[in-house]
């Protein structure tokens, strides 16, 4: 029973980071409807970042503030440097550019960082908090993380003019100009935060998944699966959707099929949603006019 | 022509394996060509089809001892079917969707193909060692055949009679139908072009020619195992065909040309190298010149050409 | 004195397809002006081509400054708001959203605070509906959010682009007489695009008539509308 319970809970830390991951491809999705599939390389290199600035004697929290900063200001510079020439371009143009970002980021990675598999610590204590054994500290402290992020968050986007602001740009670029909001600039910072939540996804997984250029290509999966069961233009789906797809592995890879075949579980998941009800659980059905 | 069957003897061995692996991938890039460029649908993860015929191959040589000329065409058959299967969900897939969910494919297949239940037949992590063939007669018109140079002229042979079948398909009303079902499907439908059937044929058929082209590779190489076949094989694939120049024959090989050579070249700078330039090249080609190298030639033929000076 | 929106040469289009040719009109502050045409006859691209929405050529000047260079998140905040075709609001947002959104350029909050509430007392409306979903009301109650929204930028010029759409005569009143208070008691200069030219030859001073992209008639919209043979083949009564 300990052990399913710890199933559980080691599911709902890494679906933590799932739910941080989807919930920048939503974020993106809604206001440019592309899947930014270099978002894991994004969230990688700037877990190499904080590895830096931890490495250069800076205490944790500090580099972690650090890296939040530098995420932003990337993600806002990707956005008006690669992203706005392509913004009308055909989707395949599209594909292939954020394709090739993902593979500029991971060959930048692999070149200033090597390929040596790198150890990413933890702030949180090696024992268990208040000695219970069904949760370590990092889950308990990712956990938590994971959750102060959100609601900072949703409280951006509900309660402030510029949160407002952004979810009008995402729906009616428009509309929103005729209002005054410079949509490019509203587009910036949604890449910006964007990123910034990939980069502590990828502080808060590092510890456990190792640092090195590959390793966010199977979160990143899960990500995708996760964004698309909760419904690819629901924030809150997205997010509903990583705590459920990261308990869900853990329960299939401890009970079912072992940890071997974890990544066809999430394209599995992708298909299978992809095919049958595309919009996931709480997104909106699209209807496209002739 | 005439010069590509002279070519390996002037070449060492190296560079005669070199050019083979340049046919071999030429063909895969037609067959991508095929789905994206004519039939408008987005692949990330052709590596699978890579996969499967380099493996169908292998396990036919290494388990059942057929013959590695026998192995093409059933690797080409095997995918086909693979192919046209996986095009019939993928029907209701468009652009963004239909590049995650191939996309998604690309990242799990190493895992899929080092699947402790599956070990036996794929070989596991070690993969599958085959043997390369030797050429049936060593000497031909007082120059020697060796194994390279043998396998070269397969190579070629294949990459012609795919050449050929590609053409023909794409000249006619099969060509035409993709193309009208890429840019204005409800309009096709309407013209009453089963648009489903030609997209899942697409994929079969662009299935069929990857697949051709994997199992090439493999009796090239001699080696098949589950980390050559990463995602970054897919997106090799589809850096020759966006360097290359989508629609465009010619552009397959010049695509293949391409990421054959630039590892080699680049490599000596780093290891990351060729991939930095890859993302570089990719991100750059499709803000300034989306059409490829082909599309490039194009244009530079069309502007030295052209007298009337058309509306741009 | 210049008037507050010169416009001179515009040609406006989609593509490569042209569809608004040499336009030149004058519009004085204060002053209601109709902007009349058939069916595709270019006036929603004039309207567009103003708030460079759409490519031009040409010149526009507002309030003497050249505007043809300019963003459309520019112009707007320079004073120019334009309600369009199909009221451009935000449906997943609440009408009170919407309204912010419309006060989001503003540096002065409390004044958009209490320019809020006026626009309640424009559109009681609305009122009742502060929290509810503006995808969900009636095409009237939208068509008062817009404007409303248009309103709360404080702007000199508004720009309408056939409020009367598909709207109940009533609504359609209720509509005309708040857009004659607008214009009388707080200086909105009104550039009104409209179908229904006999309501709006009513409301305006001035009136545009264009046919398929060029400008056939201008004039006093009195005068427009007292002219049986103008009436006749070119407004259709």
């Amino acid at each position: 029973m300990e052990t399913f319970i710890h199933q559980i809970v080691a599911g709902i830390a890494t679906g933590g980071v799932y739910a941080s991951l989807a919930l920048a491809l939503v974020m993106i999705y809604q206001s440019t409807h592309h899947i930014n599939f270099a978002q894991g390389e994004i969230a990688m290199f700037a877990t190499y970042l904080a590895w830096t600035l931890i490495n250069a004697g800076f205490p944790y929290w500090v580099a972690f503030f650090g890296t939040v900063i530098l995420a932003f200001a990337l993600g806002v510079l990707i956005q008006r440097v690669i992203i706005r020439p392509v913004e009308n371009a055909p989707v395949l143009n599209v594909v292939v550019v954020f394709i090739g970002l993902l593979v500029i980021l991971n060959s930048l990675a692999g070149w200033i960082f090597t390929y040596t598999i790198k150890s990413f610590p933890s702030p949180f204590p090696k024992e268990p908090p208040f000695g219970l054994s069904f949760i370590s500290s990092h889950e308990l402290g990712s956990i938590g993380v994971t959750i102060v992020l959100l609601v900072m968050l949703y409280s951006f986007f509900r309660f402030t003019p510029l949160g407002l602001a952004m979810r009008a740009a995402a729906q009616n670029p428009d509309s929103s100009r005729l209002v005054g909001i410079r949509v490019g600039w509203m587009l910036a910072l949604g890449w910006g935060l964007a990123a910034v939540l990939g980069s502590i996804a990828g502080m808060m997984i590092a510890p456990i998944v190792f640092l090195e250029p590959n390793m966010m290509s199977g979160v990143l999966l899960y990500a995708f699966a996760a964004a698309l069961v909760g419904g690819i233009d629901s924030p809150g789906g997205a997010v509903l959707g990583g705590f459920l797809v990261g308990i869900l592995e853990n329960l299939l890879g401890a009970y079912v099929i072992g940890t071997e075949l974890k990544l066809s579980v999430a394209l599995v998941l992708i298909v299978t949603v992809l095919t049958i009800r595309p919009a996931g659980l709480f997104g909106k059905v699209i209807v496209t006019r002739v | 022509m005439a010069v590509a069957c002279v070519l390996p003897f002037f070449l060492s061995n190296y560079h005669v394996f070199q050019a083979s692996m340049v046919l071999s991938t030429a063909i895969a890039l037609v067959g991508l060509n095929i789905l994206t460029g004519y039939s408008g649908q987005i692949s990330l993860g052709h590596g699978a089809f890579l996969a499967i015929g380099a493996y169908t191959t292998a396990i036919l040589m290494d388990k059942f001892d057929v013959p590695y000329w026998a192995t093409i065409p059933v690797a080409g058959l095997v995918c086909l079917v693979a192919g046209f299967l996986f095009g019939l969900p993928a029907l209701k897939l468009e652009g963004h969707y239909l590049a995650l969910a191939t996309f998604a494919l690309a990242v799990a297949l190493p895992q899929l193909l080092k699947f402790r239940y599956l070990e036996p037949w794929t070989g596991g992590v070690q993969g599958i060692v085959i043997m390369k063939p030797d050429p049936p007669i060593s000497s031909f018109m007082g120059l020697t055949l060796n194994s390279d140079r043998w396998l070269y002229f397969v190579a070629l042979l294949v990459a012609a009679l795919m050449y050929l079948v590609a053409w023909n398909l794409l000249r006619g009303r099969i060509g035409r139908a993709l193309i009208a079902i890429r840019d204005q499907p409800t309009a096709a439908a309407l013209m009453g072009i089963d648009t489903s059937l030609y997209k899942s044929l697409a994929f079969g058929v662009s299935a069929l020619f990857t697949g051709v082209a994997g199992s090439l590779s493999a009796i090239l190489v001699a080696f098949v195992a589950p980390d050559s076949f990463t995602v970054f094989l897919s997106i090799t694939l589809m850096v020759g065909m966006v360097v290359g120049g989508l629609t465009s024959l010619p552009g397959a090989l010049y695509g293949a040309a391409f990421v054959q050579f630039i590892p080699n070249l680049a490599d000596q700078i780093s290891k990351a190298a060729p991939w930095a330039i890859y993302g570089a090249l990719l991100i750059v080609l499709m803000i300034v010149l989306p059409g490829g190298i082909a599309g490039g030639l194009n244009l530079l033929w069309s502007k030295v050409t052209n007298r009337t000076g058309a509306l741009q | 004195m210049a008037s507050l929106l010169e416009v001179d040469g515009l040609c406006a289009g989609y593509g490569a397809t042209e569809v608004v040719h040499d336009l030149s009109m004058r519009i004085e502050e204060g002053t209601i002006t109709t902007l009349l045409g058939a069916n595709g006859a270019g006036k929603t691209t004039t309207l567009r081509a103003l708030c460079k929405m759409i490519r031009t050529r040409g010149s526009i000047r507002f309030a003497g400054e050249a505007i043809d260079q300019l963003a459309t998140e520019d112009i707007v905040r320079r004073g120019v708001a334009h309600v369009p075709d199909g009221r451009g609001t935000f449906g997943s947002l609440t009408t009170e959203e919407n309204l912010r959104l419309g006060g989001y350029t503003r540096r002065d909050r409390k004044a958009a605070a209490a320019d809020q509430e006026r626009m309640y007392d424009y559109f009681p409306r609305l009122r009742e509906r502060r929290q509810q979903q503006a995808g969900t009301m009636s095409g009237g109650e939208q068509q008062m959010l817009a404007i409303a929204r248009a309103l709360m930028l404080r702007p000199r010029l508004l720009l309408m682009d056939e409020p009367s759409f598909g709207l109940a005569p009533l609504i359609v009143r209720e509509i005309f007489s708040i857009m004659k208070a607008i214009n009388e008691n707080d200086r909105v200069t009104i550039l009104l695009v409209e179908q229904n030219a006999a309501m709006a030859l009513k409301l305006a001073s001035q009136a545009y008539l264009l046919e398929t992209g060029r400008l056939v008639l201008s004039g006093e919209a009195a005068a427009l509308s007292n002219d049986e043979a103008v009436r006749r083949s070119y407004l259709g009564y």
